[in-house]
C-alpha cells in the first residue's frame, strides 16, 4: 500500500473568463501531479496565480477539478464528498479576520461541529472543547469570548483548534502565517510543527515565503502556471534545485545575513497569463536557460534524482550549486 | 566625514485626537536624519508607528491623527510650519512617495502615463508632449516592457508589479531628492521584489537620492539599506547601521525580532517567538514599553523609561540592561 494519504493525479481545473469575442478559459491547474504523504509536513510553494490555492480547494472538496482524479487514502473521491471524506481533511486560511464567524461565541464554534460530527457524547463536548483550546495553547476561558476579543495570532490559534475539532488525519493551511507579525509567526509554525509530532497529522503547508517552508516542512512543491514544475526533499531542493524557476525562487529571497547570491539567477518580467499560456515549457519565456527546444516541448515532470522530480528538459545542465552559505548540515 | 543631513526629523510625536481626553499617542520623540545618498529603513510590527512616521513627513496623515510636537526639516526649512501651498510644491519634485498597495494609490480611471505625466506638468513646467516624452521615458526606465503602449493603458490592465514601477515611476518622474516608501514590495511576488528593489537601488544612486524605507521584512531592509531604525510601540528603540546591529542586537525587542525570523542561511535554526503583546498605546504605562515582554527586565525598567542613548560609534539603544544582553551574547 502507497503511504499516500492524499493524491492528485492529472487533475485540471478550468474557469470560463470573460464573454463574447473576449471569453476564454483560464487553466487554473493544467495537469498536476502530487501526493502527500502520511506524517509529512510538504509545503506548496509558488507565486500569485501558480495555481496553489486552487490545489487546496480541490484537496479539500471545497472546489471540483474539471478533470483527473484526487484519492484519499489510494481510493478515489468522487463528487460530493460527505461523512468520513469531509470530517477527515480540514482548512485553515490565510486571514484569522475573516474566516471566523464574528458573531458566536468560541464554544458555540467549537461546540457545534462537535455535536455535528458527533465527535464526542454531548455531555463531554465542553470538555472536549477545552482539550482542543489546550491543544492549540488557548485557556478555557476563551470559550466565552468572541473571535474579536483576540489577537491576529490568537485568533489563528483558534482557526486552528477549529480545523481540528472534527480529529482530521490532513490539514490544508492556504498561507496560515502570512497575515501575521513575524514575532508572531514563529509560535504558530512551532504550533504546526507539533500538530505534526504529537498528533501525527499530516500537513500541506500553501506558502510564498520560502524561508517560512525551509523551516517547516520535509519536503516541497514548486508551482508555476498550474503545473507541479519541481518537488523534492526540502534540503535537496535548495541544495540542488533542478528547474531554472526553483533556481530563481531561491535566488529571490531576501537575505538576512548573507549578502545577496554572488551569482543570481535572474528571470525578467512575471508570469503570463494563465488564460494565454506559451507554447512549449510555460517558463520559457522567462528562461534563462531557454532554447528553440524549450518552446515546442511542454516537458513532463520527470525523475532527476532520489525523490526528486523536475519539469525541465534540461535539468541535466543545472547542477548542484553552492549558497553563498553552506547548508549541507542536514539530518 | 558623513555629508549635510538633507532630511532631519527631531523630537516627532504624533497622536490620534479622542474627543474630551488626551490624544493617543502613536509615536513619541523620534529622531533621525538622512543624507543625499543614503538608505535608511524603518522595521517593525503592525502598529509600531513606522507608516505614520513616514506619513507624518510626507505630510499624507490619515484624519484625526496629527503630530503633536518635533520638526521635520528638509534642507533646513522645518515643513510642519511652512505654509500649506509650500509644502505641497515640495512633493513631487523634492519629496516623493512610494506606497504598498499601488492599486489604492493610482487613478483607477486614468490612463498611468498621463497619471506619470501631471507631476513633471505641474512641478517642471513641461508642455504636454515633453511631459508624455518623459513619463515614457520613466517607464522604461523602470524596466517596464513596451512602454509607449502600456502607458496607454489603465491601471487595473497591468499587473501587480507593473502597477508599482508605474507608481515608482510617478514618485521619481520630478527627480527628487528624498524618496519615502511604505512597504513597497510587500505585496509582490518574491521574483518580482527581487527585481523592484534592485531597481529602486539603481534609481536612488542614479538621482543620488535620499531613502526612507518602511517595512516589516527584516531580509529586506538588510538588502536594501545600510542604517536602520526599529521601531516599537510608537519609539525607535534601536538605531545603527543594518550589518552591526543585526550581528550584535543591542536592545532585546530588536534581538526578540531576529530569533523569532526564519533566516534562510542559517535553516536548522529554532526560532524563539517572543512571549505576549504589545502594549495597548491609549493606555499607556510608565517605564520601559517592551518591559512585559522581556526577558531582562528589571523594576527600574518598570519605573523609568530608557533613553535612546549612544552604546557605540554610529549606534543608539534604548535599554538599561545591555550589559546582560552583551553578557548572554557572549556566554
Amino acid at each position: 500500500m502507497s503511504d499516500a494519504v492524499l493524491a492528485v493525479s492529472d487533475v485540471h481545473k478550468h474557469y470560463e473568463v470573460g464573454s463574447g469575442r473576449n471569453k476564454g478559459i483560464l487553466k487554473a491547474l493544467d495537469g498536476v501531479d502530487l501526493e502527500l504523504r502520511r506524517g509529512e509536513i510538504l509545503a506548496l510553494v509558488g507565486e500569485s496565480g501558480s495555481g496553489k490555492s486552487t490545489l487546496a480547494k480541490i484537496l479539500v472538496g471545497n472546489a471540483q477539478a474539471t478533470s483527473g482524479t484526487v484519492s484519499v487514502d489510494s481510493a478515489p473521491v468522487g463528487t460530493g464528498r460527505r461523512g468520513a471524506a469531509t470530517r477527515r481533511i480540514q482548512m485553515v486560511f490565510q486571514d484569522p479576520y475573516s474566516s471566523l464567524n464574528p458573531r458566536i461565541t468560541v464554544g458555540s464554534m467549537l461546540g457545534e461541529l462537535l455535536r455535528f460530527h458527533r465527535i464526542v457524547p454531548r455531555n463531554q463536548v465542553r470538555a472536549e472543547s477545552i482539550r482542543l483550546l489546550n491543544t492549540v495553547g488557548l485557556e478555557e476561558d476563551a470559550l466565552t469570548a468572541y473571535p474579536s476579543q483576540f489577537s491576529g495570532g490568537q485568533r489563528q490559534r483558534l482557526a486552528i483548534a477549529r480545523a481540528l475539532a472534527p480529529r482530521p488525519d490532513v490539514l490544508i493551511a492556504d498561507e496560515p502565517v502570512s497575515a501575521l507579525d513575524v514575532s508572531v509567526q514563529a509560535t504558530i509554525l512551532d504550533l504546526f510543527a507539533r500538530l505534526q509530532r504529537d498528533l501525527g497529522l499530516s500537513i500541506l503547508f500553501v506558502a510564498h515565503n520560502l524561508a517560512v517552508v525551509q523551516h517547516l516542512s520535509q519536503r516541497i512543491a514548486v508551482m508555476y502556471l498550474g503545473r507541479i514544475v519541481e518537488v523534492a526533499d526540502t534540503a535537496e531542493l535548495f541544495a540542488n534545485p533542478r528547474h531554472p524557476y526553483t533556481r530563481a525562487l531561491i535566488d529571490s529571497i531576501p537575505r538576512m545575513s548573507a549578502e545577496s547570491v554572488n551569482d543570481p539567477f535572474e528571470v525578467e518580467g512575471e508570469p503570463p497569463s494563465p488564460i494565454n499560456l506559451p507554447s512549449g515549457c510555460r517558463f520559457s519565456p522567462r528562461c534563462p536557460l531557454a532554447t528553440h527546444e524549450c518552446t515546442v516541448v511542454d516537458p513532463a515532470l520527470i525523475t532527476v534524482g532520489d525523490r526528486h522530480g523536475a519539469a525541465c528538459i534540461k535539468a541535466e545542465t543545472l547542477g548542484p550549486y553552492a549558497l553563498s552559505v553552506p547548508m549541507k548540515e542536514e539530518q | 566625514m558623513a555629508p549635510e543631513p538633507l532630511l532631519r526629523v527631531r523630537e516627532l510625536s504624533i497622536g490620534l485626537r479622542r474627543p474630551g481626553s488626551d490624544p493617543v499617542v502613536l509615536v513619541e520623540h523620534a529622531n533621525f536624519e538622512i543624507a543625499p545618498g543614503e538608505r535608511f529603513g524603518i522595521v517593525g510590527e503592525s502598529g509600531s508607528g513606522k507608516s505614520m512616521t513616514l506619513r507624518a513627513v510626507a505630510g499624507l496623515l490619515p484624519k484625526g491623527v496629527t503630530v503633536l510636537s518635533g520638526t521635520v526639516e528638509y534642507a533646513g526649512r522645518d515643513l510642519l510650519t511652512m505654509p500649506a501651498s509650500k509644502r505641497r510644491a515640495l512633493m513631487g519634485p523634492d519629496i516623493a512617495m512610494i506606497f504598498q498597495e499601488p492599486m489604492t494609490a493610482l487613478d483607477p480611471v486614468m490612463r498611468v502615463g498621463e497619471q506619470i505625466a501631471e507631476g513633471p506638468r505641474r512641478h517642471l513646467g513641461l508642455s504636454r508632449a515633453d511631459a508624455h516624452a518623459l513619463a515614457i521615458d520613466m517607464m522604461r526606465r523602470t524596466g517596464i516592457p513596451d512602454a509607449e503602449r502600456r502607458a496607454r493603458a489603465f491601471p487595473h490592465e497591468l499587473s501587480g508589479g507593473l502597477r508599482q514601477r508605474v507608481m515608482i515611476a510617478m514618485a521619481l518622474s520630478c527627480s527628487p531628492k528624498v524618496i519615502l516608501a511604505d512597504e513597497p514590495t510587500t505585496a509582490l511576488d518574491v521574483t518580482v521584489q527581487h527585481q523592484v528593489l534592485k531597481l529602486l537601488e539603481r534609481l536612488c544612486d542614479e538621482l543620488d537620492a535620499a531613502l526612507v524605507f518602511v517595512t516589516h521584512d527584516l531580509a529586506v531592509v538588510n538588502q536594501t539599506c545600510r542604517d536602520l531604525a526599529v521601531m516599537y510601540a510608537g519609539k525607535i528603540v534601536e538605531r545603527g547601521p543594518v550589518k552591526e546591529v543585526f550581528a550584535a542586537p543591542r536592545h532585546p525587542y530588536t534581538k526578540g525580532l531576529l530569533d523569532s525570523a526564519p533566516d534562510f542561511d542559517r535553516p536548522k535554526r529554532q526560532l524563539i517567538p517572543i512571549p505576549g503583546f504589545p502594549p495597548n498605546l491609549a493606555a499607556r504605562e510608565p517605564g520601559c514599553p517592551f518591559r512585559p515582554r522581556c526577558p531582562f527586565a528589571t523594576p527600574h525598567c518598570a519605573a523609568v523609561e530608557p533613553p535612546l542613548e549612544p552604546v557605540a560609534p554610529g549606534r543608539r539603544s534604548a535599554c538599561f540592561e545591555i550589559d546582560r544582553l552583551i553578557a548572554e551574547e557572549v556566554a
